[in-house]
């Protein structure tokens, strides 16, 4: 509940702040929050995921974004706002209509708690075999919504690569700027080997506990991140150069395709991985790993290349 | 059960450094101030919170978590923050001191 009054808060000063500096790391702070209140709540894989995408890699990008602009925003009249306050305060009785409709909080007679959860809950055991059954719903029965999120990401990346890079000439960013922290270098040094660690950890842990690709891929990417802006662009481009990064963010995408593919050529339906070994098990087992390295690679690509198109834009003079 | 007071001990004298360093980012001056401010929690806080809540788990895997995300946060927290004061000095923001016409 104070959680949910923090929230607000949060809310409430995001709208009203112009300095944009501060919104951004509100929303640090709000997307830290949502993912407490997820704990709270048991989902802790979405909360994960916030964590590491709402509260590490948006920031991240968002400051990006933000050296390429002002620090303030402009000062409009409230009646160049009308029309949206109009939409949202229409969408939001909507919605609180909408709210009437929803079952009680932990209500057994709730849809959520349908034929389809018993299926998805007592069948993951023994057809998926794996005890993290939010990656057993995600990546298998669920697998044309992750292919359509993993889509998502990839066409994101996409559009900023198209939006933002201009030619071949990147800005010789001014990364190296950070010579003089000597101690920022040597402990980054120290950190970055524990990161990649942990997103690889992440990576192939994620059939048995909390994790998988889009986390792991987050966290890599924030490693390499990390790395880019302490020793500079330059640094980072002698062993992932940005045509590279480009290329993998489309491999993800492409194995995961092919993973799903495959299962069609052996004889299944699209995303069906029984068949990709001779036991049903060891083919789910196969297949989830398949993709969540798809995924992980996509995400991984795609948050690097969005960063490093922020970060080596060179705006027309 | 002395465990239990020690740890007890030790976890609310990091909260009350985590509150301390809390009243002083809203009281203090100037940038470097609060900036010393915000490091008490960082590091003396965290550290205590830690160890309080390794007595309370006990010998286990937990602990040995809570152990690395300890040795995490001392090494990142001091980091950002000498970071931080490096780049504010480097950007020419002076510190505030008595007489301003002595800064450095």
């Amino acid at each position: 509940m104070s959680l949910l009054v923090l929230l607000g808060t949060m809310a409430i000063a995001i709208v009203r702040l112009n300095r944009l500096f501060a919104v951004v790391i509100l929303f640090d702070i709000f997307s830290l929050l949502s993912a407490a209140l997820f704990v709270s709540l048991g989902a802790v894989d979405v909360a994960f995921t916030e964590a590491s995408v709402g509260a590490g890699i948006t920031t991240i990008l968002l400051l990006g974004a933000l050296s390429l602009t002002s620090k303030r925003q402009r000062q409009i009249s409230w009646k160049r706002h009308l029309p949206a306050i109009l939409i949202t305060v229409a969408i939001g009785i909507l919605l609180l209509f909408g709210l009437s409709d929803l079952p009680r909080f932990g209500d057994p007679e709730a849809p959520a708690f349908g034929p389809l959860y018993s299926r998805y809950v007592f069948g993951s055991p023994h057809e998926i075999g794996i005890p993290n059954m939010v990656t057993s719903i995600l990546a298998s029965y669920r697998g044309y919504d992750t292919l359509g999120e993993t889509t998502v990401i990839f066409t994101a990346a996409v559009t900023v690569l198209g939006l933002m890079v201009r030619g071949s000439g990147a800005r010789t960013w001014s990364g190296g700027g950070m010579d003089h922290h000597l101690i920022l270098r040597i402990n980054s040094k120290l950190m970055l080997p524990l990161i990649l660690l942990f997103a690889l950890y992440v990576q192939f842990h994620g059939d048995y506990g909390p994790g998988g690709g889009f986390q792991a891929g987050v966290i890599f990417a924030g490693g390499f991140i990390l790395y880019c802006l302490v020793f500079g662009l330059e640094s980072v481009q002698s062993f992932a150069p940005a045509g590279l990064v480009r290329v993998l963010c489309a491999c993800g995408l492409g194995l995961y395709i092919l993973t799903g593919l495959c299962g069609m050529l052996l004889g299944g339906n699209f995303l069906d991985y029984n068949v990709l070994a001779h036991d049903p098990l060891h083919g789910q087992h196969l297949g989830i790993a398949l993709i969540e390295i798809g995924v992980g690679t996509t995400v991984a690509a795609s948050m690097f290349a969005m960063f490093h198109a922020y970060a080596g834009y060179e705006p027309q003079a | 059960m002395i465990w239990n007071v020690v740890s007890w001990a030790l976890l609310l004298s990091g909260a009350a450094f985590v509150i301390v360093g809390g009243v002083g980012l809203i009281r203090l001056p100037d940038f470097f101030t609060r900036l010393h401010a915000v490091s008490i929690p960082d590091t003396l806080g965290a550290a205590l919170i830690s160890a309080g809540l390794i007595i309370q788990a006990g010998l286990s895997m937990v602990a040995l978590k809570l152990l690395i995300i300890l040795a995490f946060l001392l090494f990142t927290g001091p980091t950002a923050t000498h970071a931080l004061a490096k780049t504010a000095l480097h950007g020419k923001l002076a510190p505030r001191t008595r007489n301003p016409e002595k800064t450095p």
